[in-house]
């Protein structure tokens, strides 16, 4: 072994990274070649500097409790909402044609810019979802896991559906709060894209109509069907995709509701 | 607690020193690193999933470092784009007595001042083998980098440290 050769593996030596047979060679050489054991002696006194001197800085105490607070908590405990503090279950229901008029009535303004700030809300959620850990509350890609997840926490009954034979699998389903309401909001995925999709019932709405956005680099599209209320979905997607998603989730409201 | 909590919790926690030293080193400051490394946790535990259960350490650290350069590219972009002018500090590269009395004389002070100029790449490479004695291979599984770099990137790094402490030495 030369000395070039010796250079260029000593530190794969100091770190014991070489194989046997290449470390006798470099110990050999470093016998006879001083200027090689000048190097290697300089290599192990930076590698002692660093380890023993250089800061090692220690977590604090508090922290691990702190992580062990910000983990999700178990299912059962996990939602926010969690079970009705009356047993509302069967009333829910019955109320949702009367809320939804209510909401109705409240939401005839000046619906352009009133979509333009729900358009906001609806792409903050999206966000929040992806960033805060909170994608899912029920996190299930089967809809007869997800459909009765929200019983009880939403005051209609959210349709849920399997697109998973289109490239659209669902991850699950969320509670969130849009437009001053609880609604459902379903998580699709298409490749590595999330998509949020939020639906609740608005009969203020004028009917059969399908609009998109662009905000933040995200596309939105909504529409609302009879029956099916309100429908907003945001993804990263490009329009295309997310179009075509769109359409396939109509299909299933036509079919559903027919 | 749930299974998944309790495992999570047995592979995850006992690197807690390892991640957060590597964040600090990245970040530079108590307060980020906190916040990295609980934000890094919560990834860990979301894609918990996904780890095969070899290496509990490498795959967290992996995580901290992803979750720290997000942080980095968003607030503090510049610090990415750092280089160190290695034509500079170039020098025949010459094992020689003054260096190993240098080395050996260097205190805390001086390696923490050095190490934290060192551009990242650099400065992680020196950090995840020399404070956290990470393997080659498992240098490059944390930081993404073919296992043949590993070598290479540590010889730079060794280098460039030592050219920035004779240069603060000189100072002083």
């Amino acid at each position: 072994m030369n000395c070039d050769e010796s250079r260029n593996l000593i530190h794969g030596y100091l770190d014991r990274e070489i194989d046997l047979v290449r470390a006798m060679e470099i110990e050999k050489h470093l016998e006879g070649c001083a200027a090689c054991k000048g190097i290697y002696s300089r290599e192990t006194a930076m590698r002692s500097a660093i380890r023993e001197r250089a800061s090692y800085y220690v977590a604090p105490k508090y922290l691990e409790a702190r992580i062990r607070a910000a983990l999700p908590k178990p299912r059962k405990k996990a939602t926010v909402f969690g079970q009705p503090s009356l047993n509302l279950l069967g009333f829910a229901a019955s109320m949702a044609f009367a809320v939804v008029i209510t909401w109705g009535v409240a939401m005839q303004l000046n619906t352009a810019t009133a979509n333009d700030r729900l358009a906001d809300e609806i792409l903050s959620a999206h966000v929040r979802s992806l960033m805060a850990n909170h994608l899912v509350d029920v996190d299930s890609s089967d809809k007869h896991t997800v459909k009765p997840w929200f019983n009880g926490k939403l005051d209609f009954s959210p349709e849920v559906f399997d697109l998973a034979a289109q490239d659209f699998p669902l991850i699950g389903g969320r509670l969130d709060y849009i437009n001053g309401r609880p609604v459902a909001a379903l998580v699709y995925r298409h490749r590595k894209h999330f998509i949020n999709f939020f639906h609740w019932p608005d009969e203020s709405q004028e009917k059969n109509f399908v609009r998109t956005k662009t905000k933040q680099g995200y596309n939105l599209v909504y529409w609302a069907n009879s029956g099916m209320g309100y429908c907003w979905v945001v993804s990263d997607l490009q329009e295309n995709e997310l179009m075509q998603f769109v359409k396939l989730l109509q299909q299933q409201q036509r079919a559903a509701v027919s | 607690m749930s299974d998944t909590n309790r495992r999570f919790e047995k592979v995850a926690l006992p690197h807690l020193s390892a991640a957060y030293n590597l964040a600090r080193w990245l970040t530079r400051n108590d307060h980020d690193a906190e916040d990295m490394v609980q934000e890094a946790y919560l990834r860990a535990f979301k894609f918990f999933d996904s780890f095969r259960g070899d290496d509990g350490r490498a795959w967290l650290l992996a995580i901290v470092r992803n979750t720290c350069y997000t942080w980095l590219k968003q607030n503090r972009i510049q610090e990415l784009h750092d280089s160190f002018d290695e034509e500079a500090h170039a020098e025949a590269d010459s094992g020689s007595d003054p260096q190993t009395f240098m080395l050996q004389n260097a205190d805390k002070k001086l390696l923490d001042r050095a190490l934290e100029a060192l551009p990242l790449e650099f400065r992680e490479i020196l950090i995840m083998r020399e404070l956290e004695d990470l393997s080659y291979k498992e240098i490059a599984t944390v930081a993404g980098i073919p296992l043949g770099t590993v070598m290479s990137r540590l010889a730079r790094a060794r280098n460039m440290l030592r050219a920035s402490l004779e240069r603060n030495m000189q100072e002083k």
